[in-house]
This record gives C-alpha cells, structure tokens and sequence, in this order.
C-alpha cells in the first residue's frame, strides 16, 4: 500500500490474514507524523483530573500552554486541575539550572491556591540539565507540609506508556497516607476513569445502587485525601489498562488489593463489569441489585437505541484511540447498532491487546498500531467508511474527506461511559452518520451525480 | 503610565506559545512545504492538536521523534532518518526544520547535519531544506513564526533582476485576513510575494483525498526572486531587526522596506494603502473609498453604544497594537493592554496608537500572563475583553462579553474566517464590539427593549 512506509508494514494487519504479527509498544518511528503525543502528555492525561492537586509543569513554556483545561474532565468541587502553571524556563535557567526558580515558583504557587498537594512534571529540557527535582520537592515538602512529587516525565524517555507509569509511580508515593478505618468490605477504587462529561458519577451511583463503597475515583474528580485512603479498599477496578494497571499492580504488591479490568462502554462490557465486582464480594443481594440495575437501565434505554439502529444497521465504522482497550469495548458498541467495524487501531496498544482485537473482529479488518495521517486516511478510503471514531487530531483526516466523526477522545463534552452513554455514544453516531452534510462533499456529490445521470 | 504589576516567579495560564508553533505555521504557507520539528514526538503533536483545534484543518508536522538514545547521543540520526521518510511519502517541494527545546539544550548542529543529508541522500535531488532555530525556553511563538519567515528569505532568496513585483510580509494574520490582503493588492494591479500564505493550506475546501500537501501557499519560485521586487511591505511595530525578513531583503538586495503596523482600523489601513497607491501609482480603486466611506458612516450610526466603554486587549504584540488604535479610534477605553510577548517595543508602539485621541493611557503590560491579566482586570471594571479564546474563563468570571479575535479559537467555529485587517476588516470588528455592547444592556434590561 502506497500511504505506508516499508519500517510500518509490520504494525499492521488484517483480520484472518496468518501469522499474526504485531510490530508495537516501541518509539515511533522518524517522519512518520505520529498521532501520538510524548511520556510527558501520558503523566499529565492520568493526573491531570486530580482537582485539588497543583499541577506545576518544570519546563519552558509550550508544554504547560498546550495542556491547559485540555481534558473534559470535571469536578464536583475544586478546579485547581484546569489552571495552567509553569515555571516557563528561560534561557538562563537552562544555562544555569532551574532548581532556583522551581523552588520559588512552588512556595509561590502553594502559597496562592492552597492545594493538598503537588505534581512536578519534568520535561525533555530538566531530563537533560539535570535539575534535581527530588531534591528540591523534599524540601518544598518539608517546608509546606505537604506531599510535593516528582513526575519523571521527561518526553523523549520513551512513549505515551511510559509516562503512565511515571503516573503511576507518582501516586503510589500518596497511597497509604490516609485513614482507612470505617471502609466497608464491599469496596473499591475506581482506577481508569477520568470523570469526561460527568461520566465518573454515573458509574459511582451504579456502584452505590449495588451495596459498593467507592473509596477514591483514580484519577476523575480526584482528591488527594481519598487517594491516600486507596489502599483501605478492596478491590481495584481498572479501566483503560494501559494508564492506571501499573498502579494496581504496585497496590497489588504492596497492599495485596486484587484488581479486576472493567469497561463502561458499551452494554454489553457495562453489564459484564457490573456483574463481575458483584461476584467478585460473592454477595446474592449485591448481584440481585446488579441484575435489576442492568435490567433497569436497559429499559430505558432500549427502544430509542433500536430506532438508530435500524438506521445505521450495515454502515460501516473505523476506530483509532489511544488505547487499545476502549477500543475492544467500541467494536461490541458499533455492533450494537449494528454497524460493522472494518478498521481499529491505537496508539499504545500491546501484543495481546492486538491479537484480542484480531480475534474478536470480523475477516479483513485493518488492525493498526501507531498510525498516522497518510495510514489513517488511506484505510478510510479503501474501506469507504461511515464514520471515523477517534480524537481531536483524527477528526479533520475524517471531515476533509467528508466523512462523520465521532470524538471519542479526553477532550469531548459528551458522556459516552454506562448505559446512558450507550445512548449517547448511538444518537452522536447517527447524528453525525445521517447529516444531510454528506451529500455536498465530493466523496458524495460525485456518486450522487452518477446515480442521476444513470 | 505602566504601573508595575506583581512580578511572579511562576506562570500561570500564558498567554504565549512556544517558538516551534509559530515555525511550524510559517512553514505551512509554503507551497508544497512540511513542517518539521527536530526534537520529541510530543511537540509535533500538542501543537497539531492545538492548530486543528483552530482551524479545524489537518496539518501534518513532522517530528524527529528523538528518544533517550537520541538524547544523549545526539538526535543527526533520527533527523535524517525523519527527512528520509517524509521524502517518501509526502514528496515535498521543501521542508521546514524546526529545533525545539530539547535539541537546543543537547547542541545538535543542524546546519551541519543538514550538510550531511544532502551529501548523503540527495545527490540525485530532493526537497529544499530551510531550518531555523527555535528553542522555546526564549520568546514566543511570534518570534519563532518571524524567524522562520526570515530563514525563508535568508536561504531561499537569490540575486534576481528587477521584476516589478511587491513582497508583502504580513506576520500572523488569519486566512481571512491573508485572502483579503491579496485581494487588496491585486485591486491595486501589483503582482505581490505574500510569505507566508496559508489561506488555502489552512483553510482549504472539502476534497475527494486526503493531500499529502494541500494546495495553495507561497511559491517557492516567488521566494527566490523576492529579490527582484521593488519593494517591500512588512507589518509589525515590534519585529525586531534580526528576525525581520524585509531588513534582509533591504540590506542584501537594496529592496526598499516599508515597516507598518498590521492594518487593523482606519489609520493603520489607511497608511497601508497610501503605500499601496504610492507602489502602483494608483488612485485608491473605488471599491475601497466605498468600503472605507460606508465603515466611517457605521461608526457615525453606532458611536454611542461604544463610546467610553472599557476594554481589556490582550494577545500578540503587534496584534493588540492595531486593535488598541481602532478602539482609540471609535471611543473606547483600552484599559489593559497585554501581551505575552516581551519584544521590547509594544509599549511605545501603543502609547503611539492613541496618542492623540481623548482617551486616558491603558496599562501596558509586556510578559503577561492570564492570572496577571485576570488581576488588573477585576480592578479596572471592563466591559469587555477583546482577544483570543483563552480569555473566556477570565470574561465569564467578570461576566462581561469576550470578542473573539485572533488565534486560538477553540471554543467556537470559524477562526479562520475572522476579518482583522483593512476597511472590511475594521467594519466587522466594530460590527462586532457594538453588538456585544448592545446585546450586554439589553440582556441585562429588565425591559428587553426591540428597538437599539
């Protein structure tokens, strides 16, 4: 194929087609224009929604400005999380080190807004002068008796992946501070959800109309003091695998908490995430309630998804995201509506979660790892897609070739996790599949100019 | 009259971006040119997602997407891996290299890494490669945008026999902006260079494939001969001499320069075509008096519902000069003017824009921030803010209107398509301050009058 370079062809593949390769989970490649980001934008998506938190980014100044209130993640109280700080390293902070200015610009900053505690994000430039960040956050510590932490997160230090871990490692430090006495015995973290469009609170009172205590949301409408209480729950369930599983595996290690993987999108990885934390407590009441929530909830939302699938049924979809986990949970969603996905990918996808995306989607389906513009708009072609799923840097590789979107990425408005999401996630697909739009792009108009002259 | 405002050590909510977005722009309004940035993956990326977020355009920057070994090794060979690749597949006419912070501080050469390519891969041909130098621990995006502008110029211009063409270097306009500039001077019968151009890269139409290039920007063949022109028209009060593509031009080619501000309001515009006559020898075309006649008339019918309201200015330098003198020139009070920027000239440049007018000196304030700015604005009571769309926080709390202008907007569509510059341009700006003065009172009216 003309659109991928000879050092890709190994990170993609088509459903069917044997051996099962998976080139992935590497750098990306030079000159490849890479819709992925930097291990700086992983630390900075996984923390980023702990509201109370001060978020200070230790660097010169894009990386600060290019995250500011970029996440759609919303609290229920304080919005410290959707500033955007800096320490905007000049020249001679790089000629002369930074450590100075870090210091003044954190006692500055704890000083003004008060936070339970604070994240420094290091960034390519600190990576290399060698600023020492931990030294200068110990003391920061000391001083305002707070938890100040380093986040390595310097961006060329590998891929996206690794700045989840930094993440991870960076609130393995607050876990174990709180108290933990009067959490119930069915209760658990919520790990891997970052609260887009309110999404988090739904999924909470599903847990409270179970009987389940949620002991802290990690990281969506994050607080401190509940993070520190974390390890009092006892059980982890994590979404979006590759940003928070390193957490759970590290409380795993050292608390001895289980973690269960969930997905909140979609009906069917909803109800099966439901189900499994209520038998996880091995508790008949909680699984009785569990049923008629599902049970409930489906009502509701049936008759009004029926109605759009009849519209979309056969239409096709393509799928690019950051992880590879949403993306298992969107081919069941599409095939809900009965449309049919004929193209997945992520950016940070694994062996395994390639060849479970190979086994569970039909022959012929272009499986991608790390793709970019040229791929990404030459399998929209060939495939002749109805509509492209993905984030923000998709969406005009879709609109200019007039096809509908759907913005299923950190920055959308729309709650598309639980059952309501379901719906939601149904009425954006047809609303953007079934726009009278189309008929004027030329993608369209010139089918529709033969189909008249014939 | 620039009374001192706190000094922080930190910065909160900036209002800048970094010098490899303003490069990467530039790049883009060249034709059949890809932006790329020597440096970490995640920089290409953030500002992809931030431009789109704007344009709601795709645009393609590359990265040299240097790792840990790159880091300490030295990144030449991911660089030239990177231009190998973005030869093959995008077939450029040029590339555009940027550094970034990351490959400043480790000391790549580019210069000689690039002299290493073209040894190396492109003895049968190949892309232009122009590369500037942009570490964004120093300026802001308008240097590195001015920069890149100037490393066109530098690298690409070569000695040409007059041509009677005119070179316009308009700095960072909107599309809107750069398809009305064009359309000006063609009204004017000159035949201009206008780098860079990315009215239609930027702003293009739906299409039947995905362009590995979208059409459209500055020929490069024009660039060359930028040389041959008989002059040279450059916006910006603040463009310091070093990163200002005209000087070069002036003191290599002798191709006379004209330094004026950006064309925003009566008096900047009026400049501007006085040069434009003065360059054709030509009347202002009709077309003009009438726009300019009909803006003059509007403001008549509209003064009172701006006269003595209070504005908060905020952005680029050179942009928030041409937006203080129209509202000098139509009776409002800047009460703030901001910039990120800290070139060194913008509070001359607009103490100079309402000298003269009945209105009392703004605050001028260089190397701002939004909490800086959010902080004179609750002392000084504004009625509006007038600037890009990372203001919006600051306006809701205050509860008063944000007027949306210049880059970013990400919260409401059309950027692209927003007029700044000349008679057309003013008009839609005071189109646009009088109706939000007008809706503010009759959205807080009890009475919710029909008539203004």
């Amino acid at each position: 194929m003309e659109a991928v370079l000879l050092e890709r062809q190994d990170s993609i593949h088509r459903t069917g087609e044997a051996p099962f390769v998976m080139d992935c989970n590497k750098d990306s490649l030079a000159g490849a224009v890479s819709q992925r980001a930097c291990v700086f934008c992983g630390s900075r998506v996984v923390l980023y929604p702990i509201a109370d938190a001060l978020h200070l980014v230790h660097g010169p100044i894009g990386c600060a400005v290019y995250t500011w209130d970029i996440r759609g993640a919303l609290s229920s109280g304080p919005e410290l999380h959707r500033m955007s700080f800096s320490t905007d390293m000049q020249e001679s902070d790089v000629i002369f080190g930074g450590e100075k200015k870090l210091y003044n610009a954190l006692v500055e900053l704890i000083d003004r807004h008060s936070p339970k505690a604070a994240f420094v994000y290091s960034t390519c430039i600190v990576g290399i002068i060698g600023d020492d960040m931990q030294a200068v956050c110990r003391k920061v510590s000391e001083e305002k008796g707070i938890p100040v932490l380093p986040v390595q997160s310097e961006g060329f230090k590998g891929n996206k992946r690794a700045g989840y871990k930094a993440a991870c490692n960076a609130m393995r430090q607050l876990v174990g501070m709180g108290d933990i006495s009067g959490i119930s015995k069915h209760s658990l973290n919520i790990m891997g959800d970052f609260n887009l469009a309110g999404e988090i609170w739904l999924i909470r009172e599903y847990f409270t109309r179970m009987g389940v205590e949620v002991v802290a949301n990690i990281t969506g409408d994050g607080r401190v003091g509940d993070i520190q209480r974390a390890h009092g729950a006892a059980l982890n369930v994590v979404q979006c695998s590759g940003s928070t599983m390193d957490l759970a595996k590290m409380m795993k290690e050292d608390y001895g908490i289980p973690s269960l993987r969930v997905s909140y999108f979609g009906i069917e990885d909803m109800a099966e995430s439901l189900y499994a934390v209520a038998a996880f407590f091995k508790d008949e009441e909680m699984m009785r309630c569990t049923r008629e929530l599902v049970k409930e909830e489906l009502s509701l939302i049936m008759p009004e998804i029926m109605k759009y699938r009849q519209a979309l049924a056969g239409k096709r979809a393509a799928i690019y995201v950051g992880g590879a986990f949403k993306a298992f949970s969107l081919v069941k969603a599409f095939r809900t509506i009965g449309m049919q996905v004929v193209m997945v990918g992520s950016q940070t996808g694994t062996p395994e979660d390639y060849e479970e995306l190979a086994a569970i989607t039909d022959p012929g389906t272009i499986i991608v790892d790390d793709s970019n513009p040229l791929e990404l708009s030459a399998f929209l072609q060939e495939k002749d897609v109805d509509i492209f799923v993905g984030g923000v840097k998709e969406r005009p590789i879709a609109y200019k070739l007039g096809v509908a979107f759907c913005d299923h990425n950190h920055e959308r408005k729309e709650m598309l996790a639980g059952f309501t999401g379901m719906l939601n996630f149904a009425r954006e697909v047809y609303g953007s599949v079934m726009s009278p739009v189309w008929r004027f792009v030329p993608r369209k108009a010139e089918t529709l100019q033969e189909e008249t002259n014939d | 009259m620039t009374k001192m405002v706190p000094q922080y050590v930190s910065t909160t909510n900036a209002c800048k971006l970094c010098k490899p977005l303003g490069a990467s722009l530039a790049f883009r309004g060249v034709e059949g040119a890809v932006p790329f940035l020597h440096g970490s993956q995640g920089c290409a990326t953030y500002m992809r997602r931030y431009i789109i977020s704007h344009f709601n355009e795709p645009i393609d920057i590359a990265s040299s997407s240097l790792g840990e070994k790159n880091a300490v090794y030295g990144g030449g060979a991911n660089l030239k891996l990177g231009l190998k690749n973005v030869t093959e597949k995008y077939h450029p006419a040029l590339i555009g290299i940027a550094t970034t912070c990351l490959t400043e501080t480790i000391g790549d050469d580019v210069k000689r890494l690039l002299f290493e390519y073209r040894q190396e891969f492109m003895q049968d041909g190949g892309p232009l490669l122009v590369q500037v130098s942009t570490p964004s621990y120093s300026g802001t995006h308008m240097e590195g945008f001015h920069a890149a502008v100037r490393a066109l110029v530098e690298q690409l211009t070569v000695a040409a026999e007059p041509n009677g063409t005119v070179n316009i270097l308009p700095g960072f306009l909107s599309a809107a902006d750069l398809r009305s500039l064009k359309e000006i001077v063609a009204d004017y019968g000159l035949i201009a260079t206008v780098l860079p151009d990315f009215s239609e890269t930027l702003d293009g139409p739906a299409l039947r494939d995905y362009p590995l290039i979208p059409e459209g920007g500055t020929k490069i063949k024009d660039i060359q001969a930028m040389s041959g022109a008989k002059s040279t028209v450059e916006f910006g009060h603040t463009l310091p001499d070093q990163l200002s593509g005209g000087k070069h031009l002036e003191k290599t080619y002798n191709v006379p320069l004209h330094r004026l501000g950006m064309p925003v309001g009566i008096r900047e515009t009026d400049r501007f075509f006085d040069v434009l006559g003065e360059l054709s020898g030509k009347p202002m075309p009709e077309k003009y008096t009438m726009t300019r006649g009909r803006l003059v008339d509007s403001l008549v019918d509209g003064h009172k519902y701006v006269f003595g309201k209070r504005a908060v200015v905020y952005g680029e330098e050179d942009l928030v000069i041409g937006l203080t003198s129209f509202l000098a020139e139509i009776g409002v009070q800047p009460v703030v003017c901001a910039s990120g920027g800290t070139s060194g000239g913008f509070i001359k440049a607009i103490e100079n824009a309402v000298e003269g007018f009945a209105v009392e000196m703004p605050r001028i304030h260089e190397g701002m921030d939004f909490h800086e700015i959010g902080e004179l604005a609750a002392e000084l009571k504004p009625d509006f803010f007038l600037g890009h769309s990372k203001g919006y926080t600051l306006a809701r709390g205050l509860n008063i209107p944000l007027i949306r202008v210049g880059f970013p907007i990400h919260d409401r569509v059309g950027g692209q398509r927003l007029l700044h510059i000349g008679y057309h341009g003013a008009q839609q700006l005071f189109d646009l301050i009088a109706n939000a003065m007008i809706m503010a009172k009759q959205d807080g009216s009890e009475v919710g009058y029909s008539y203004m």
